[in-house]
């Protein structure tokens, strides 16, 4: 140590030595715009409240306008079937029955599809196919939802009307039970149209939210698997899906919480009806967005379009609900993953 | 080693490697299915679309039913001024508040706030943001208009932006604010010319997508710009869209409304998609 402080000292003494211009006055301090800090940190910062009150504000329209509904039907309007504009009364239960029931059959079909698409591309796709797989899953979400709803009343409904609900109404026709399922006019809308056209919409979310959770897991662990002698779906089965759990639920919830509050897509295919004749999954019915789509521009106000705020207020509700718990499912992946790397 | 167990180890080896190839067979033919109904679709809407378009389709007003020609230009008008005037507005407060994020609140009790209110409207029902644009502007002037429209759309706008802007400043290395703050520049420069020009790429990226993801909106017009037969410039009028005028279109059982739509339908999935590569490709250029 001590052959080295002198040197450090000679240096010290070096550096202080004063530079040609270091007698002359500092240059005046050029500040342009000091207020402009505090204006820029202001504007975003109440761009960011703008943000809180929009969604103060849409949920407190929907109060003030679904006012007059919730008080003159207060609760039993989820539980009431009658929806008839021309006597004022109102209940919802046919469009939430609907919207759930749709939603439903969606899941039923995304979720395995989603989870095979995110199994192909984290494990089994040759890397040269991962991008263009990849890209191709996403342009599929970013299709405007008018697309496959307009597709699906002028090409699939007809094509599912002929090829599936016939076939299956000649095999369930005597069948108690399921027999009624598949009973109704098989005319290619309703509610497993719905479902199915929700499905295609949300495959691509569901699956791109997998593959992303997929690839936090640790190349370790897997390897480990791997080198244990365990097949891929054993690896798939028994070390990514427990350590990604909570985000593969949590990106299901996603998909729920877009099928749920999908429009045009539905409002096309699902037949808009207005009752529940039997729990048939091919008979027209209405969801919540598509009786809002067809019915709130032509309502007059009162009660009627009180009932259809009310009707939003319900969907904003369990929209706000299911993507909570989505969003905190995915953060507690991300919580796990920061705190074992 | 006994015979027996040796053939039950074989056994079971077998019965894994089946399963796996079962499970596998079932992943791959996921894929296809996903796949396939995106090829089945664009085909659909390239062969129907590009048999109703025509020059007229740019040029003509939307015709009444079952009426000789007519086009679509009236509603590819309104929905370029209505995605235009939303980008306008939507844009510097989403931008805004995704700087708030990243810059100023990354720990605030604000700050968590916004980042879970913007994660929720990012996916809440889109006709839920026309319900409320209904009820603060149209029912207030008592008049549907082209610009509630946009505003509606802007609404969609914002949670998009802000979550891009949010990520893309988040990339940007701490060193270069550092550096500019060891030479004392202020905060809203280092904000303004370092970190959102080192984002820029991806920022762009995000506008673009928002602005694909509203041109294909149209439960948030239904009752706020509602739609219009006519040629308007006029904001405080209703105003055609493309999507609307589709919905209007393909649910008629006229067949010339009918191919029009499609005609739109083809425009819009086109539009979209070329954005959406667009974005794509700015964004691969840039890192």
């Amino acid at each position: 140590m001590a052959a080295i402080l002198p040197a450090d000292d000679a240096n010290r003494v070096d550096r202080s030595e004063p530079e040609p211009n270091a007698m002359k006055p500092p240059p005046p301090r050029r500040r342009v715009a000091p207020w402009a800090d505090g204006l820029f940190a202001a504007l975003s910062q109440g761009a960011a409240w703008l943000t809180l009150a929009l969604m103060i504000g849409i949920i407190g329209s929907l109060i003030i306008g679904a006012a007059p509904a919730l008080k003159a039907f207060g609760l039993g309007f989820l539980t009431s079937a009658e929806w008839d504009p021309v006597q004022e009364k109102f209940g919802g239960l046919v469009m939430i029955y609907g919207t759930l029931a749709s939603s439903f059959i969606a899941l039923i079909i995304a979720v395995p599809v989603s989870f095979g698409i995110a199994i192909f591309l984290t494990e089994l796709s040759p890397s040269w196919l991962k991008r263009p797989l990849g890209i191709a899953v996403e342009l599929l979400a970013a299709v405007p939802s008018i697309v496959y709803g307009m597709w699906g009343l002028l090409v699939f409904g007809p094509i599912l009307a002929t090829f599936v609900q016939q076939p299956l109404q000649a095999v369930f026709a005597g069948v108690p039970y399921i027999g009624a399922l598949f009973s109704g006019p098989p005319v290619g809308i309703g509610i497993l149209s719905a479902g199915i056209i929700l499905a295609i919409m949300i495959i691509p979310f569901i699956a791109s939210v997998m593959r992303d959770v997929f690839e936090v897991t640790p190349p370790m662990l897997k390897e480990s698997a791997y080198g244990l002698g365990a097949t891929t779906w054993e690896v798939v089965s028994r070390v990514v899906l427990p350590y990604t759990k909570t985000g593969v639920v949590g990106g299901i919830m996603l998909g729920l919480g877009r099928a749920l509050g999908e429009t045009m897509a539905v409002t096309f295919v699902i037949g808009n009806m207005n009752q529940l004749n039997s729990l048939s999954v091919f008979e027209a019915a209405n969801s919540i967005t598509s009786t809002l789509a067809n019915e709130f521009a032509e309502a007059g106000e009162g009660l009627h379009q009180a009932s259809l705020m009310y009707l939003g207020l319900v969907l904003f509700l369990i929209t706000f609900v299911v993507l909570t718990i989505s969003k905190l499912l995915l953060a507690r992946l991300k919580k796990n993953e920061g705190a074992r790397s | 080693m006994s015979t027996p167990l040796a053939a039950r180890r074989l056994a079971m080896h077998n019965k894994r490697k089946r399963v796996n190839f079962v499970a596998l067979a079932l992943s791959l033919g996921a894929m296809a299915f996903g796949v396939f109904w995106l090829i089945w679709i664009l085909f659909e809407t390239i062969y129907l679309g590009i048999g109703g378009l025509s020059l007229a389709t740019f040029t003509e007003m939307t015709p009444p039913p079952q009426a000789e020609g007519g086009g679509l230009a009236n509603a590819i008008f309104g929905s370029f001024v209505m995605v235009g005037l939303a980008t306008l507005v939507g844009t510097p407060i989403g931008i805004l508040a995704g700087v708030y994020l990243a810059e100023y609140g990354q720990k605030t009790w604000l700050g968590s706030a916004v980042r879970f209110i913007n994660d929720i409207l990012l996916s809440a029902p889109s006709i839920v943001v026309g319900l409320f644009v209904y009820a603060v502007v149209v029912a207030k002037l008592k008049s549907f208009s082209g610009l509630a429209g946009a505003l509606a759309l802007a609404l969609l706008v914002i949670p998009v932006v802000i979550r891009t802007t949010e990520n893309m400043l988040s990339l940007v290395p701490n060193a270069l604010r550092e550096a500019a703050y060891a030479l004392g520049t202020p905060k809203w420069k280092v904000i303004l010319a370092i970190t959102l020009k080192a984002a820029r790429a991806g920022v762009i990226t995000g506008i673009l997508l928002a602005l694909a993801r509203v041109s294909g909106e149209t439960a948030p017009l239904l009752f706020t710009a509602l739609s219009n037969q006519f040629w308007t410039s006029d904001v405080s009028a209703p105003m055609a869209s493309l999507p609307v005028t589709i919905f209007k279109f393909a649910m008629s059982p006229y067949e010339n409304w009918q191919k029009l739509a499609w005609a739109g339908v083809f425009l819009i999935t086109m539009g979209v998609l070329l954005l959406n590569i667009l974005a794509r490709v700015l964004f691969k250029n840039k890192h």
